[in-house]
């Protein structure tokens, strides 16, 4: 009974672990290869100007997703001409949740305000890479003398019902503070989001 | 018609005398639409009445009070699930609880099914959700607007994303996480293994 229990902590040991797997801040980033919703392929060698990117794990049918993306636009219109273009992936399974193939990405796309590249990531591969839990999440980029490197997670602001008087814009000051040659400081922030859908559940 | 030659209206009230297929039509259609009108307006009141008892029923807790809580039932294991009205498969594993608190109801095992909605959402989304898919679990919001502490005062393993589950018994000093959607049979065998 003792050795069940012993081997039950550790499996929880082991399953806690597999949460925290992913880049973490100070990652170099292997570049990925993935269909936009105009059928053409992006990568992050696509943006050959770019001094890092702002890379948002986003989806069609999480209402807090959604409820973000008049303030993704704002950030792509505030940083890519500067550098820092955005780039938005789905990293859901769309056989695990309805509405999240490439198809309804397509006219999610049409009938939104989205105006930067919104890519598909069949088998959840560089989701997993990326350690994307929910959505939004957020990793922003910088491309320094190792590669291009993760300088911050987490979350757009601390703001997600769009009604805080005192927002801090945790994505807008990391790319400023990126811009002025200096670390994000918080590097690291959470928030609630809708959960990653796979298969594996 | 009687002999009288006065139409009998089945509907028309005794002391109204009509002498007209017309009439009658009339009255009648006037009397149900005003039995309807008093029958809106008594659900109306009924809904009312019920929202606000159930309003009661969805109190708001502080990370703070749900810890007391916990510490208060050391004996209990609590099963606090986080989700929301928005978060299509929290909506989709609440049965798996409805399930599970009746089926271990008669141990000491508790569902807290705390809602992250905001909370300018609970008398227009959550307490009409409760309604409608007959919630008999005890309710919860989410009274804290601090993601940056609450989420990790919950849980460090916690990254924020919905659904997510604590099991958590005091006593045993225990406190475990899972972000992921549970069916009712996963529900079951982990209960079962904490015990």
């Amino acid at each position: 009974m003792r050795s069940l229990l012993m081997l039950s902590l550790l499996m929880l040991g082991l399953i806690a672990r597999a949460q925290v797997t992913g880049y973490q801040v100070g990652d170099v980033v292997t570049d990925f290869n993935l269909k936009n919703v105009d059928n053409k392929n992006v990568s992050l060698a696509s943006f050959p100007n770019a001094k890092g990117y702002i890379v948002i794990f986003g989806c069609n049918t999480c209402p807090v997703s959604r409820g973000y993306e008049n303030r993704m636009v704002a950030l792509q219109q505030q940083f890519a001409a500067k550098g820092y273009p955005v780039i938005m992936i789905n990293p859901n399974d769309p056989e695990a949740q309805q509405g999240e193939a490439f198809e309804d990405m397509q006219q999610h796309y049409k009938k939104s305000s989205l105006t930067f590249p919104y890519l598909e990531d069949p088998g959840q591969v560089v989701t997993r890479r990326f350690g994307a839990l929910r959505t939004p999440h957020v990793f922003v980029l910088q491309k320094n003398n190792k590669g291009v490197v993760v300088s911050y997670i987490g979350a757009i602001d601390n703001d997600p019902d769009n009604d805080n008087a005192s927002r801090i814009n945790y994505v807008q000051n990391a790319v400023n503070a990126l811009m002025a040659g200096k670390q994000p400081e918080p590097s690291l922030t959470k928030a609630v989001g809708c959960g990653v859908k796979s298969k594996r559940g | 018609m009687n002999a009288s030659g006065t139409i009998i209206c089945i509907s028309a009230h005794p002391l109204i005398k009509l002498n007209s297929p017309f009439a009658c039509f009339f009255v009648t259609y006037i009397q149900a639409s005003y039995m309807l009108l008093k029958l809106g307006l008594y659900t109306a009141l009924l809904n009312t009445l019920l929202l606000r008892a159930m309003a009661q029923q969805v109190e708001l807790a502080t990370v703070d009070q749900l810890e007391h809580r916990f510490a208060e039932g050391s004996d209990t294991t609590y099963i606090v699930n986080f989700w929301a009205t928005w978060c299509s498969p929290c909506v989709d594993e609440l049965p798996h609880f409805e399930k599970f608190g009746q089926a271990y109801k008669d141990e000491a095992v508790k569902i807290l099914l705390v809602s992250l909605d905001a909370r300018s959402k609970l008398r227009t989304n959550v307490i009409p959700f409760i309604q409608k898919v007959q919630l008999h679990n005890e309710v919860l919001l989410l009274n804290e607007t601090n993601q940056q502490e609450y989420i990790d005062r919950i849980s460090p393993d916690w990254s924020g994303s919905l659904p997510a589950t604590l099991f958590i018994n005091k006593g045993k000093q225990l406190r475990r996480l899972q972000e992921k959607e549970f069916t009712y049979d996963q529900l079951v065998t982990i209960y079962r293994s904490l015990k």
